[in-house]
C-alpha cells in the first residue's frame, strides 16, 4: 500500500491496537514546561507511579517567565512558585531542565529544534498546542492535555485514534514581501478554524520545498489554528543540513544512517489523502487578521468582508472594526515580534532589514522577544541589536511573553497590537486587548509607520 | 476519575461559536500547580467586567439559567491545549457540554476528566437552544449507556457517538494510565525491537 509521510511515522510507532478502539502510540520525545506539567507530576506521585523514561523528556521554562531582569528572582509569587515547582519535579525525577538563565533556555518550540532534539520520523508531544511546530522536520508532533502528559510520564505512550490525512499543496513562487507567516495565514483564511479538526496535515509543493527550516516551523506551528492536531513537511536536504552538528543531533556514522532512514519517509507517489487542497503562490499577498480567530484574515490591501454570522459580528464589535472597512491607515500603538511562531533568527533578520536606517514612530511601543537564549545571542552577534536599538525598538529576553500575556508583557485594554504571534482571541494579549496577526515584516513596517500600511505597494 | 452513567439536568445556553480555551480560562489564571479553584475563573472576562463586577446578562450569571449541562455553539474549545479549561468547566459544576463540533484536544481533555462532550447535529443544537429559550427549566436527560440525549416532555431526542473505549472508561471511572500500565510488557518489547529508530 502507498503510504503518506504521516502513515510511515505513525505506523512505525504503534505498539498495539485495541479492538474497536484506539491504538497505543509510542512517544520518542516529550517536551515539558512549567504551566501544563505540575498537575501531571502530582498525579503520578499521588498514585505512586514512577516516571518511565526520564531521559526522553526535555524541560524548559517559557510561558510564565519575565522578559526583563531574568537574573533577578521572579517577582510574582505564583509564577515563581510554578517555576520552582518545575525545577523540583525535574530534579527529583532526573529530567534535563533548561531553566531561566540557562544558555539553552527558550520557548519550547524554538529551543528543541535548535538543539537538534527534534528529528525527522520522531513522535513528539508537549502540553502545548503549538507542538505542531516540530512537524516541520517530518516528525509527528502534537499538543496534549495534562492528563496525557501524565500518561506519557507513566508509559512513554498515548492511547490515540489515528487521525485522517489532509494535504495542502502550494505551488509557484512567493511574491516579494510574502513570508511563511502570510502563507499559513492565507491557508487558514481559506479553510477556516476547524476544517483541519480530526486531521493531520501535510504541506507540500514548491513553496514549502523552497522554504527554510525557520519558515517551515512558522507554517507547521499554526496548523492547530485550522483545527489540525499537527502539520508535517517531508524531510529533505534543507532539513538534514539544519540538524547536522547540533548539540543532540546524531553524529558521524550514526547521522549518515539516520539520514538514509529519513530519506525513506516522504510520501509515496500515488498515496491517497482523505482531503486535499491546492493553492497558487501567486494568489498570496501579505496577510493581516481583523477578527478574534486566526481564520478571520484578509490580504492587507483588502477590505473586511461582510458576514451574517452572529459570532463574526461579535468579533468585529470586540475589535471595533466595521464590515467593508480597510485596515490600511489604522493607527497602532503596540507591536510585538516574538512567540513560537515568529521568534527565530530569520524573523529578526527580516525585521532588522526593514528597520535599518528608519525610526520607530513615536506612538508605538515595540517589543522584540527572541525565542531563545541562542537566538538572542545570535541577534547580538549579527549586530541586529544595534539596528533595533537605534530605531527605538526594545529587545527583551526570551520567552512566550505577550503572545499569551501570562507574565507582565500585556497589551492594555482597548489597544491594538500588530503581533507576529498565532492567536488573536479576545484578551489573548491582555484583558481587553485587540490583536492583529501579521508577519514580522508587516509588524516592523507598522512600528515604523505608527499605522498599518500596504507593505506590498511599498515593496513593488 | 468519577463515573458517569445518566444525568437529568437543566442547561445553560452559550450560543457563541468558536469559544476558545482562552475565553474558558484566561492565561493569567494558569499559574496554579494543582487542579483546584479554576471554576471560579471560568469564562472570567465574560462573567466579570474589569472592575470585577458580575456582567448580569451573561448566561452563566443570570438566575434564569442553571444546571450541569452547557449547550454551546459550534467548534467549542478551540485554541490552546490547556486542560485547565476542562478543570474550570468541571470545577464550576458542569458534567456535560453539548455542541455541534468540538476541537480535538479539548474533547480529549474533557473525556479524561469525566466531563462528557456530546456532539449533536447543527439542527439538534438549534432545537436545544430554542427549547431552553422557551423554557429555561427544560430538563435534559443524558443516558451514556444508550448514547441518547432528550429534552423531557418534548419531541427532541437524539443519539450521539462516543468511542467505545472511552465510553467504558467513563462508565467505570477508569483512566488511560491504568490501561497503559497494564501494557508495560508490550511497550518494553516495542522499545527493544525499534531501538535503531529511537
Amino acid at each position: 500500500m502507498k503510504k503518506t509521510l504521516f502513515d510511515k511515522v505513525w505506523d512505525a510507532h504503534v505498539v498495539d491496537t485495541i479492538e474497536n478502539g484506539p491504538q497505543i502510540l509510542y512517544i520518542d520525545k516529550h517536551l515539558i514546561h512549567e504551566v501544563t506539567s505540575p498537575q501531571a507530576f502530582s498525579e503520578l506521585e499521588n498514585r505512586g507511579i514512577p516516571i518511565f523514561r526520564p531521559h526522553q523528556i526535555v524541560a524548559t521554562a517559557d510561558h510564565n517567565t519575565p522578559t526583563q531582569n531574568q537574573h533577578l528572582p521572579v517577582s510574582d509569587d505564583l509564577s515563581r512558585h510554578q517555576l520552582e515547582q518545575l525545577a523540583k519535579n525535574c530534579n527529583k525525577n532526573n529530567i534535563t531542565l533548561y531553566e531561566l538563565g540557562h544558555q539553552y533556555n527558550g520557548i519550547v518550540h524554538v529551543m528543541a529544534p535548535e538543539l537538534g532534539v527534534t528529528q525527522p520520523g520522531m513522535t513528539m508531544v508537549c502540553g502545548d498546542s503549538h507542538t505542531s511546530t516540530h512537524g516541520a522536520f517530518g516528525a509527528i508532533a502534537f499538543g496534549i492535555g495534562t492528563s496525557q502528559v501524565a500518561q506519557v510520564f507513566a508509559s512513554q505512550c498515548l492511547l490515540l485514534t489515528k487521525p485522517k490525512s489532509l494535504r495542502v499543496t502550494v505551488n509557484g513562487t512567493l511574491k516579494k514581501g510574502v513570508l511563511p507567516k502570510d502563507v499559513i495565514l492565507y491557508i487558514i483564511s481559506k479553510l477556516g478554524t476547524n476544517s483541519g479538526t480530526g486531521y493531520f496535515c501535510e504541506y507540500a509543493g514548491d513553496v514549502f520545498e523552497n522554504m527554510s527550516m525557520e519558515g517551515r516551523m512558522t507554517v507547521c506551528n499554526m496548523s492547530i489554528e485550522m483545527g489540525a492536531r499537527g502539520g508535517m513537511i517531508a524531510p529533505d536536504e534543507t532539513t538534514f543540513e539544519y540538524i547536522k552538528g547540533r548539540e543532540f543531533a546524531p553524529k558521524g556514522e550514526d547521522f549518515e544512517n539516520k539520514v538514509a532512514y529519513w530519506k525513506t519517509l516522504p510520501t509515496d507517489k500515488g498515496a491517497v489523502y482523505d482531503k486535499e487542497y491546492v493553492f497558487d503562490a501567486d494568489d498570496i499577498e501579505p496577510m493581516i487578521t481583523y477578527g478574534t480567530n486566526p481564520g478571520m484574515g484578509i490580504k492587507i490591501s483588502e477590505n473586511i468582508p461582510n458576514s451574517n454570522s452572529a459570532s463574526d459580528k461579535k468579533s468585529l464589535a470586540y475589535m471595533n472594526f466595521s464590515e467593508g472597512e480597510t485596515l490600511i491607515g489604522k493607527p497602532i500603538n503596540y507591536v510585538f515580534i516574538g512567540s513560537c511562531t515568529n521568534s527565530r533568527i530569520e524573523d529578526f533578520r527580516v525585521a532588522a532589514d526593514y528597520i535599518k536606517g528608519k525610526q520607530k514612530a513615536e506612538n508605538v511601543t515595540a517589543w522584540l522577544v527572541p525565542g531563545s537564549r541562542q537566538v538572542e545571542a545570535q541577534i547580538i552577534e549579527e549586530g541586529l541589536k544595534g539596528v533595533f536599538e537605534a530605531a527605538g525598538f526594545e529587545l527583551r529576553q526570551p520567552g512566550c511573553s505577550a503572545c499569551l500575556a501570562m507574565n507582565d508583557d500585556k497589551i492594555p485594554q482597548g489597544e491594538y497590537c500588530v503581533s507576529t504571534s498565532n492567536r488573536n482571541f479576545e484578551g489573548r494579549q491582555g484583558q481587553g486587548s485587540r490583536t492583529i496577526l501579521a508577519s514580522p515584516l508587516v509588524a516592523a513596517a507598522t512600528a515604523v509607520e505608527g499605522a498599518i500600511i500596504d507593505i506590498s505597494k511599498q515593496l513593488a | 476519575m468519577e463515573k458517569f452513567s445518566t444525568l437529568i439536568s437543566t442547561a445553560i445556553p452559550l450560543n457563541i461559536s468558536n469559544v476558545d480555551t482562552d475565553q474558558i480560562i484566561p492565561a493569567r489564571f494558569l499559574k496554579a500547580t494543582d487542579k483546584k479553584g479554576f471554576g471560579d475563573n471560568l469564562f472570567r472576562d465574560w462573567r466579570y467586567d474589569k472592575q470585577n463586577n458580575l456582567i448580569s446578562d451573561f448566561a452563566l450569571n443570570t438566575k434564569k439559567y442553571s444546571g450541569s449541562i452547557l449547550v454551546a455553539g459550534d467548534n467549542f474549545g478551540c485554541g490552546s491545549s490547556r486542560e485547565h479549561a476542562a478543570w474550570a468547566l468541571a470545577g464550576f459544576g458542569f458534567k456535560v457540554i453539548v455542541s455541534s463540533f468540538f476541537a480535538d484536544i479539548f474533547k480529549g481533555n474533557a473525556l479524561n476528566n469525566g466531563l462528557l462532550p456530546i456532539q449533536v447535529t447543527e439542527d439538534v443544537l438549534e432545537q436545544l437552544f430554542q427549547a431552553i429559550a422557551e423554557n429555561s427549566q427544560a430538563q435534559i436527560e443524558i443516558n451514556l449507556e444508550l448514547q441518547t440525549l432528550s429534552v423531557l416532555g418534548t419531541a427532541i431526542k437524539t443519539t450521539f457517538e462516543i468511542d467505545p473505549y472511552k465510553k467504558t472508561c467513563l462508565i467505570n471511572g477508569y483512566d488511560d494510565i491504568d490501561y497503559l500500565l497494564s501494557k508495560k510488557d508490550k511497550i518494553e518489547a516495542f522499545e527493544l525491537q525499534k531501538k535503531h529508530l529511537l
